[in-house]
């Protein structure tokens, strides 16, 4: 095999298999952060030994016996610790301890993405265990995705897996009756990655991350994969998908935003649309059955409405309003309402929709969307002066290079 | 696995006073269900001496360690086979006792 064919074998294997590989070792281990070194060091050694040896015809069971090698070895090294182990292993397989009913959901990985996800954890600290057990991101990669120093991610995840093992929060699977809440909570780490690489912030930083968006959107697969049934996992996959079907067209060639309403949508990725078009009509048939949608299938059924218009100018814009109300009855957030308003703006014009958005003044002055929503209105109906401010406030508050460029133009060009 | 379950009480917001008999029928619960070990009431902070002795001789200082808005009402040590178990009946336990809980596990041996 070629040296590239290795090395793609390996960085396949890298994305199928570390979160089995480390699932499947803090399941017999009990520790998250042997099963962490062990599988890094099995990955080690396929780097090193692949490019002679060989892909070996199963990587996965190769990298699973490894790892579990260098993790014997390790507890051997520390021969103090030993004990230790021992009795973390009794406890983790202790059978008084009640397992959930096998099934469908039952797969190690799912135990890892709800230990990491766990709500006595802080949200930042999901993000990055997540990205680092589930993900596979090594520490620094996830200190530069999200800005920070790689001893302040070093530690949030050394931290955490001390608090785990501490306070015991449990390597399982939640009960049928905690678990919507809890995919809840492992859909907004999710999410949360996604939005930090699609509207990344800082100067120095691409106005896309297409690293973060790509490992969302695999995290989000593998979470389908292993709850096809849950409406909401289904919703966030198709908003992603839909979402990640704009990138390339939703920046010019000069770094600039381009808003929806200006996208050339033949550049938009059809198979990406298509798969996210499936998932919905997927849920609409569920919600035809009376299953009431969640937030993530609302906003999914919003951009498919956006994404059916060849033409910007044939968007069903009384669909996607029908849609804000009912995503305001489940969520009534004033930035809901802010972009309720943006399609008010359509169907009522710019008028009626600048009257709802002024009504958010005292909760999202501090939000550019709200100075840039405002600014568009107010240019729509010929108040130059005002929109200008507008456009300065939003510029002043906007964090992404290329929303601060387009915004800038829009500005300059108002004369 | 134990846990040390504190109660938290807040001087400018604090906790309604009728609670005791809701918290005796939540502690006949625990008991009944084995997760307890311990519970008691503290008495007011003012009650608190501090004392260190770790220079010459004994020092003792009238009141809590902490002056602070919120402090400790009461504790529990819970047994529970894990957070997610403690967490739920810390859940009740606000209620039950109309104030914030605090959950936090022994050092294991």
């Amino acid at each position: 095999m070629s040296v590239t064919g290795v090395r793609e074998a390996i960085t396949r294997a890298h994305h199928e298999e570390w979160a089995r590989v480390v699932a499947a070792l803090t399941r017999r281990f009990g520790d998250l952060d042997i099963a962490e070194e062990a599988a890094a060091e099995a990955f080690a050694t396929a780097v090193e030994r692949w490019p002679a040896d060989g892909v070996p015809p199963n990587p996965g069971a190769w990298l699973t016996t490894t790892a579990n090698r260098k993790a014997i070895d390790r507890i051997r090294r520390e021969n103090k610790r030993d004990d230790k182990q021992k009795e973390a292993r009794m406890v983790w397989d202790d059978p008084a301890v009640p397992s959930e009913p096998l099934g469908a959901v039952d797969d190690e990985r799912l135990r890892l993405i709800f230990t990491c996800c766990h709500p006595a954890l802080a949200m930042q600290t999901r993000v990055a265990l997540t990205l680092r057990m589930v993900g596979g991101l090594t520490v620094p990669e996830i200190a530069r995705a999200f800005l920070v120093h790689e001893s302040t991610t070093g530690q949030r995840i050394t931290r955490a897996k001390a608090k785990i093992k501490a306070a015991r929060i449990p390597y399982r699977v939640p009960s049928a009756e905690d678990l919507p809440a809890r995919v809840s909570g492992v859909l907004a780490v999710l999410f949360l990655v996604f939005n930090e690489g699609y509207l990344a912030t800082g100067p120095g930083t691409d106005p896309v991350r297409h690293d973060l968006t790509a490992e969302a959107i695999r995290l989000t697969r593998l979470i389908r994969a292993l709850l096809p049934e849950d409406g909401e996992v289904a919703g966030l996959l198709a908003l992603m998908l839909l979402t990640e079907a704009r990138r390339t067209a939703r920046v010019s060639a000069s770094g600039e935003l381009v808003p929806l309403g200006e996208q050339d949508r033949g550049a938009w990725d059809a198979a990406l649309v298509a798969e996210g078009h499936r998932l919905v009509r997927e849920r609409l048939a569920a919600a035809a059955t009376g299953v009431a949608p969640g937030r993530y299938q609302i906003l999914a059924a919003i951009n498919a409405v956006h994404t059916s218009a060849r033409d910007v100018r044939d968007t069903d814009w009384s669909q996607v309003l029908a849609l804000y109300d009912q995503l305001v009855r489940l969520d009534p957030s004033p930035i809901v309402a802010l972009n309720r308003a943006i399609a008010v703006a359509e169907l009522d014009g710019p008028e009626v929709a600048l009257a709802a958005v002024d009504r958010l003044d005292d909760k999202l002055a501090g939000y550019h969307a709200y100075h840039a929503t405002r600014a568009d209105l107010l240019r729509r109906l010929g108040y130059g002066q005002k929109s200008r401010a507008a456009y300065d406030k939003a510029i002043e508050l906007a964090g992404n290079t290329a929303e601060i460029a387009y915004l800038t133009r829009r500005r300059d060009q108002l004369g | 696995m134990q846990y040390l379950v504190s109660v938290i009480d807040d001087k400018s917001n604090p906790g309604r006073t009728d609670r005791r008999p809701a918290i005796s029928a939540f502690n006949d619960r625990l008991i009944a269900e084995g997760y307890w070990v311990f519970a008691g009431g503290l008495a007011d902070t003012d009650a608190a001496t501090v004392i260190d002795n770790r220079g010459e001789e004994a020092v003792f200082s009238d009141g809590p360690f902490v002056e602070s808005k919120e402090y400790l009402a009461g504790v529990w040590v819970w047994e529970a086979p894990d957070l997610d178990v403690a967490l739920e009946l810390a859940a009740e336990a606000s209620k039950v006792c109309d104030r914030k809980i605090e959950v936090r596990p022994f050092l294991g041996e």
